[in-house]
């Protein structure tokens, strides 16, 4: 499974990489997007993946029965899927008002501020 | 002991009562006003008791480390928390000024509450996955801070300083999973515990140069310095002022406190690339200044090569570099603010940011020219001021680690520094006003508020002559500092020992 994973986790970004050197603005915030969820699983993958040992501690007792999964990666990225939500609205709404302004959806052609 | 949260809680308590009193600008301001006051009262404090008892750990939620979220504060922490404040209210008087009405109707005092927040609640937070919330806080906040306003150079330049900052949050939050699946804690202190007893190092390697690179593209360091040019000069000078004082040196602060405490396994290796990025960091911002002929983005490219001399300082890793980095950075903070808040002036005299279109400030308003020569010479390295002392350490510090290409470069840098700023003086004060018969600037723009202006550049002119004329007693500060961050065996028990 780790492995499965960690190609994804790898495909991922190299998709993610790809699609923010396009010219598209559009592309940009597709990218940016695989971006934060390549991030995601990538924390859930290197944290170990445990099956069916959910960590609840019995009645009674201070300490889990056996070993148990990790609730905290899970935690991380809870945490990180809001963040990225928020900012990944922002983007959005970003070159949506860029385009307004400026006219076009091409990278190449938002050179004002490069000299 | 709360007093290590409150730098982070005022500010959002100000942020939200602005917020609930969205339609009165007039209150937004005072609370502008006010809260940075209180925000500088309250880093003091806590900057009084670090000095006295040598760090402040709180342990959110009566988690005891390395279980809760910690908040640790050392005396590198206290002092950039003290910067945060001094800036703050220099912003906000500044803005008293300058601020127009559209942005004020747009949260501009809001999201300026929220940033703050969220550079102080990096300063003090000993937890890398908090870290990693608190910058995207300031950030979020950066990005509305930036748009605000919405002209075309504006959204050409976010585009840009959002893209490459979410790909630099998207490392770092790697570097931080990664980080967790080798050790299994996030708390910076029982991480460099922890962090010595891997074998292998390899990994530990990789992980510190993603560290490396998410951090330098938030400190704006060589290569990755490409947004900071193309967006700090779009908006709103206090935003840009504001920007240039603090965000860049949030990146710097965070490789000051992971490459000495964390990351201090391998030093060969890591430093090493921090010397060549600090060496191309100072001299590629510095030519790129030298080709420019627009005020704030001098000014921008300045802050790159600065950000160099500062890496410059971890990255030679003795203890004087290291002290000469810390020194560094309050005095960067204090001057470069400073700068952007003169061009401010200019701007709202002369109506416009190119060097050629304006000129005679010397001969019309004599105190903005003396106010502005005080921090361009302190960022040149001019003796008696901050710069010098700062640049000094550094130099001196390079010398005697025997960094001999490095240390030639520092000193190629500051004096290309002086160039720029004799160029800015030439051209906006000292030449004659083009298109005017008296050769003195039109003058289009309005004189409310230039007070206010005037108040809080004079006020951080200041600073920078103290620290200057106080060289003495600001090293110990900085040595005290350097000795905790070079000494993580301290730093480690006070935070793991520290009762809930």
């Amino acid at each position: 499974m780790e492995t499965l994973m960690a190609y994804i986790v790898g495909a991922m970004f190299a998709a993610a990489v790809y699609m923010m050197l396009r010219r598209s603005i559009v592309k940009l915030v597709i990218g940016l997007m695989l971006l934060s969820n390549a991030a995601n699983l990538l924390i859930f993958t290197v944290a170990g993946m445990r099956q069916g040992a959910p960590p609840l501690v019995p009645e009674g007792a201070e300490v889990p029965a056996s070993a148990v999964a990790d609730p905290l990666p899970q935690a991380l990225i809870l945490t990180a899927i809001v963040i990225a939500f928020g900012v990944l609205a922002f983007s959005v709404v970003l070159i949506h008002r860029a385009y307004e302004v400026v006219g076009t959806d091409d990278l190449d052609r938002m050179k004002d501020t490069d000299t | 002991m709360s007093l290590a949260v409150a730098p982070i809680l005022v500010p959002l308590f100000f942020g939200a009562l602005s917020l609930a009193l969205w339609r009165y600008r007039i209150a937004q301001r005072v609370l502008g006003l006010v809260g940075t006051l209180v925000l500088l009262a309250v880093a003091i404090r806590l900057f009084q008791v670090v000095h006295a008892e040598g760090m402040v750990v709180l342990h959110m939620g009566g988690w005891a480390a390395p279980l809760g979220i910690t908040l640790a504060v050392d005396m590198l922490g206290a002092i950039m928390v003290v910067l945060t404040g001094i800036t703050g209210l220099a912003i906000a008087l500044f803005s008293m000024g300058d601020t127009p009405e559209r942005h004020e109707h747009f949260g501009y005092y809001p999201l300026m509450h929220l940033l703050l927040a969220g550079v102080a609640g990096s300063f003090v937070t000993g937890d890398i996955f908090n870290l990693y919330v608190w910058f995207e806080v300031m950030l979020i906040a950066s990005f509305a801070l930036l748009t605000l306003g919405g002209e075309r150079a504006q959204m050409e330049g976010a585009i840009k300083y959002v893209t490459l900052n979410l790909f630099s949050s998207a490392i770092f939050l790697s570097a931080v999973g990664i980080l967790y699946g080798l050790l299994g804690t996030l708390n910076m202190a029982d991480i460099a515990q922890k962090i010595d007893q891997v074998e292998n190092t390899a990994m530990i390697n990789v992980v510190a140069v993603m560290f490396m690179v998410a951090f330098g593209i938030k400190a704006s360091a060589f290569p990755l310095f490409f947004w900071l040019p193309a967006s700090y000069h779009t908006p709103l000078v206090g935003v840009s002022a504001l920007f240039a004082g603090l965000l860049t040196k949030v990146g710097v602060y965070a490789l000051f406190r992971m490459f000495t405490i964390v990351f201090d396994h391998d030093v060969a290796y890591t430093h090493e690339i921090l010397v060549w990025v600090a060496g191309l960091t100072m001299l590629s911002g510095v030519l790129g200044a030298a080709a420019q002929y627009e005020f704030r983005r001098i000014l921008s490219f300045h802050i790159v090569s600065q950000i160099g001399y500062m890496i410059l300082g971890l990255a030679l890793y003795t203890p004087l570099a290291i002290i000469g980095g810390v020194f560094y950075i309050m005095h960067h903070i204090i001057v470069k603010t400073t700068l952007f808040l003169v061009s401010g002036v200019t701007y709202r005299i002369a109506g416009t940011h190119e060097l050629k279109d304006l000129g005679g400030f010397f001969r019309s308003r004599p105190m903005l020219s003396v106010l502005f020569l005080i921090p361009a010479f302190s960022l040149a390295g001019m003796p008696p001021l901050s710069g010098f002392f700062a640049k000094f350490i550094v130099i001196r510090a390079g010398v005697e680690a025997e960094a001999w290409g490095v240390t030639a470069v520092a000193l190629l840098v500051g004096l290309l520094t002086l160039y720029s700023m004799t160029k800015i003086w030439a051209e906006v004060f000292w030449k004659a006003a083009p298109d005017t018969e008296s050769g003195e600037p039109a003058g289009q723009g309005s004189t409310v508020g230039l007070g206010w202006m005037y108040t809080a550049i004079a006020g951080l002119a200041a600073c920078t002559v103290f620290i200057g004329l106080n060289g003495e007693p600001i090293y110990a500060l900085a040595e005290t500092a350097a000795d905790q961050l070079l000494n993580p065996d301290r730093y480690i028990r006070a935070v793991l020992e520290a009762r809930p």
